[in-house]
């Protein structure tokens, strides 16, 4: 008998190597047939704490985290701070497994290390009498002397994958070819030993009274477990990126690893520079001198970069830049996702703003809107930036490897050869027109790359004449600024003709009500929305990515057609509703907001929850962390 | 076939094809001493065979940003401290590249401080030439970095308590292979020193020192200077790191009493340029970067060959 799904959480201290074991068991569920969908959830600390990592997997598309989960495997922090001593913070020892009682479902699996936490402290939590309420089935198992055992006691979380298996009914085949592929020798041989040991004790040993089973599945083509972050790397590197300067800062430093890691062998270059000014600033010098260059950041090192990003505005220098939001302001929450830096991205720095941003929900979008940053970048010259965030940046889901089956796209746009420089216009000292008003298409005036022959320019930070020197002339400055910010008008009507949209949708076409959400709570709304037209309601939803220029004519048309709309989003003051509202300059009255700020990601219930309070019980209050904005006026 | 045809090309280089037909003349006040590292300049790059489309000058803000405004080169004028990082890149991205580096004393010392210092850690193969007048110029008079301890300004009325910023030291410290001083009223020397700079390969730094008679009245024209390397006062090994030390030490102290010592400090041509450091650890391509987008027949990797690590 299989279940519908299994959320199995993996839980100890950081350094306990769960983010690896988790990785390699999504990926024997995912060899199983298994749709997965991984959350991760660490302190911004690199020994000890409570950190765990979620595995969704399923029969069918998983797209977020679900509502709680249904198996933990505690294995106890071992790098807990004074384990012995009666310390001011508790005993951390017991936190992966006293942590995450809360939102284990009814029915659920607990299996926890005994080798690890004491006896004592379990009989503090009142385990026993918890469980029996709840229906959970418990498993004390020693996991570090039966690693100890046959080899080292690292190897412990091994143990628990194999009991995990055991009682889950799962074949060991996909478990025994990963730990194959990863690892040789003595290794391999002794966590394949504690793997079967645990598999077999648990099997021969315990009573089964749990209805919960691996799921059964099958997918017809060849499935890949990636990240956002690595989705993103993968964008880049197939637009032709081979560029990337950057400096340290979770959780952008994902991108940019990835990034450095390839690109030696693919002739590209990765810079680690002093600071995140010198990091843009190098991206646009790279891309300056003619190659296509990216770089990124997270919230207080993006704000370094604004300088830089308007001088790639101002000099009209393609650039993609990436930006892993975090829970904010200042150094807010390193390890915790929060959608609070897009007024930041969109506004920052001087003057009018003249950049592209897209705000990808799901790890195929953004690998695919990466590529269309370059694209765009490099057709129009001007920044793009990737708004993203800790959630999307660290979650896994698989992805059939045949997206990822097609043709690099390295060209660098509006850049002309020294061929067509030739023909192109010149002033009378022989100097290059970069920067010409006069013959510009959709505002895009053709660059030329130092070191070609006739294509001297300069460029600069200042207003410009056409050959690239400071000019204050009122008249020269109109017809620049009016070219450059054509280019967004250009790009808008560019996006909208082409045949896909950007933009996501869900539900009944024929709804009343809508839910509007971007970024990475996307796959959380799809499945609440999902939900409550299972429930009856008649809901749809649209997931937003063009930030700017703004994706109007879809969202007027999705705002028009519903009586009412509920804006998602996690941060606290509504900054995708008031952006709303500013570039439609109506709608104020059918919007209301949930809004989510804990450093927790939403789960499909807590959506459902909000939306059932802000339409049909509004004498309810939410129970879950979330606040409701009222529409406008009310 | 390069697809960058002005780099490399061998041809008889007249001076004048330096000067912009847009912009022949400077908007500098008479008697700056910026003209004088525009002179060196037109002079020095000829001298070294360089053609001016395969030149990129890079410049920060200031009086000294406008630079590439009068030089005919490929020229990108960035922002306030930032000449280097943009430099830097257009290197890596195409070594074959010139690239010269140019800003003021607040620019490079100030504003622009952490970058130079790793710059010349890095030993970018760039020229970087650092307009010292020991003033903010263009925003009228403010005290600076290399600013005199005592010095009095609009911002510091009774007089700078901070001791002036020591940058051939500072250079030498931070790893540059190339450091001189130079003055503008020394055209000779500086023609030379610029062309030895341009040659070198690695970081090389020059303290151009360009009086402002408009904001620094009562500083010096740096008259007299003395030349190091002629001056029969002064015995040092620029190849040596610690006399070349004590020697920068000595000219930033007398500076301020009046005494203008200039000429090569550090010359270190064993060191390495990044560009082959880079290289070496098979982290920058043989091939410059920016020739590949050109080629045609250019392959590229794709991310579809490394799925094979997440099936």
């Amino acid at each position: 008998m299989s279940s519908d799904e299994l959320i199995w959480r993996i839980a100890g201290g950081s350094g306990d190597g769960i983010d690896s074991t988790s990785q390699n068991f999504a990926k024997a569920l995912m060899r199983s047939g298994l749709d997965v969908f991984t959350h991760r959830h660490y302190p911004s600390r690199i020994r000890g704490g409570h950190t765990y990592v979620e595995i969704r997997a399923a029969d069918h598309e998983v797209q977020s985290r679900g509502d709680g989960y249904n198996f933990l495997l505690a294995l106890g922090d071992s790098f807990a701070r004074n384990p012995q001593e009666d310390a001011f913070y508790g005993n951390e020892e017991i936190k992966p497994l006293s942590e995450n009682l809360d939102e284990l479902r009814e029915g659920g699996i607990i299996i926890y290390d005994e080798g690890l936490i004491s006896e004592e402290d379990v009989e503090a939590l009142d385990l026993e009498a918890r469980a029996e309420e709840n229906g959970w089935h418990v498993f004390p198992m020693d996991l570090r002397g039966l690693a100890r055992e046959h080899g080292r006691e690292v190897m412990r979380n091994t143990a628990g994958v194999g009991a995990t298996a055991a009682l889950l009914e799962m074949d060991l085949e996909h478990i025994e070819d990963l730990m194959s592929d990863a690892m040789g020798g003595d290794v391999l041989e002794a966590n394949l030993e504690i793997l079967h040991e645990a598999y077999d004790t648990v099997t021969e040993e315990y009573d089964f009274e749990h209805d919960l089973r691996a799921p059964e599945g099958s997918h017809e083509t060849e499935q890949a477990l990636l990240s956002g972050s690595n989705a993103i790397a993968y964008g880049a590197i197939d637009a032709g990126c081979r560029f990337i300067s950057g400096y340290p800062m979770t959780p952008w430093t994902d991108v940019f690893t990835i990034l450095s890691q390839n690109f030696p062998d693919m002739g590209g270059i990765s810079e680690q520079v002093e600071d995140e000014i010198a990091a843009a600033a190098l991206a646009v010098g790279a891309s300056h001198a003619g190659v296509k260059a990216m770089s990124g950041s997270s919230g207080g090192g993006f704000a370094l970069m604004s300088e830089p990003l308007g001088l790639a505005e101002m000099t009209e220098t393609p650039v993609v830049l990436i930006e892993a939001m975090r829970a904010g302001p200042s150094t807010g929450m390193p390890t915790k996702p929060e959608q609070s830096d897009l007024e930041h991205i969109l506004y920052t720095s001087q003057g009018d703003s003249q950049r592209v941003v897209f705000a990808p929900g799901t790890i195929e979008e953004a690998y695919e809107q990466t590529r269309l940053a370059f694209e765009i970048a490099w057709d129009y010259q001007l920044p793009a930036i990737i708004i993203y965030d800790q959630k999307l940046s660290g979650e896994n889901t698989n992805v059939d490897v045949d997206f990822f089956d097609r043709e690099p796209a390295p060209d660098l746009g509006s850049t002309l050869t020294e061929e067509e420089l030739r023909e192109a216009a010149h002033d009378n000292s022989g100097k290059f027109k970069r920067f010409n008003y006069e013959d510009a298409e959709n505002g895009v005036a053709s660059r030329s790359i130092p070191g070609q022959k006739g294509g001297r320019f300069l460029a600069t930070g200042n207003e410009h004449s056409p050959v690239g020197h400071i000019s204050e002339d009122p008249d020269n400055r109109v017809a620049q600024m009016d070219r450059r910010l054509e280019k967004l008008e250009s790009i808008r009507e560019d996006l909208d003709s082409r045949e896909s949209s950007t933009q996501t949708y869900f539900g009944d076409e024929t709804a009343d009500h809508g839910i509007i959400t971007w970024g990475s709570s996307q796959g959380a709304v799809e499945e609440a929305v999902e939900r409550l037209n299972d429930a009856g309601h008649s809901v749809k939803g649209i997931s937003v990515s063009d930030m700017m220029p703004f994706a109007e004519a879809d969202v007027t048309e999705f705002l028009e057609s519903v009586d009412e709309a509920m804006v998602v989003e996690m941060n606290a003051t509504a900054q995708f509703r008031g952006l709303l509202q500013k570039e439609l300059g109506r709608f104020g009255e059918k919007l209301t907001s949930l809004l989510k700020y804990n450093g927790e990601p939403f789960e499909p219930a807590e959506i459902v929850e909000g939306y059932e309070v802000n339409f049909v019980e509004e004498e309810r209050e939410p129970t879950a962390q979330v606040r409701i904005e009222p529409a406008a006026g009310d | 076939m390069s697809a960058f045809n002005a780099i490399g090309e061998e041809r008889e280089i007249d001076r004048d094809e330096y000067t912009p037909g847009v912009e022949p003349q400077p908007t500098w006040c008479p008697g700056c001493g910026d003209f004088g590292v525009l002179k060196a300049l037109k002079q020095a790059l000829p001298e070294a065979g360089k053609t001016p489309e395969e030149v990129l000058t890079v410049t920060g803000i200031g009086c000294s940003g406008k630079l590439n405004s009068y030089l005919d080169t490929y020229g990108f004028h960035t922002i306030h401290g930032r000449s280097l990082p943009v430099a830097r890149a257009a290197k890596l991205a195409n070594p074959e590249l010139e690239v010269i580096a140019a800003g003021g004393d607040g620019d490079g010392y100030g504003i622009g401080g952490n970058h130079f210092i790793h710059s010349a850690r890095e030993n970018h193969d760039i020229t970087y030439i650092v307009f010292n007048n020991e003033i903010f110029g263009l925003t009228k008079g403010q005290t600076s970095p290399t600013s005199p301890k005592g010095h009095k300004s609009k911002t510091q009325p009774s007089g700078s308590a901070k001791t002036p910023i020591r940058p051939l030291s500072q250079s030498l410290t931070a790893g540059a292979s190339y450091v001189a001083r130079t003055a503008a009223v020394n055209p000779n020397q500086a023609k030379e020193i610029i062309k030895e700079a341009i040659e070198h390969d690695g970081f090389a730094h020059i303290d151009f020192l360009t009086q402002c008679p408009t904001w620094n009245k009562d500083a010096r024209q740096y008259v007299p200077y003395v030349d190091v390397q002629e001056s029969d006062d002064y015995d040092f090994d620029v190849t040596d790191r610690a006399e070349a030390a004590e020697m920068m030490r000595e000219t930033e102290d007398v500076l301020n009493e009046g005494t203008v010592l200039t000429g090569r400090y550090y010359v270190d041509e064993d060191r390495p340029s990044y560009t082959e450091e880079k290289r070496a650890v098979g982290e920058l391509p043989d091939q410059p970067l920016a020739e590949r987008y050109f080629d045609d027949d250019a392959e590229w990797e794709r991310s579809y060959d490394l799925l094979e690590r997440h099936t």
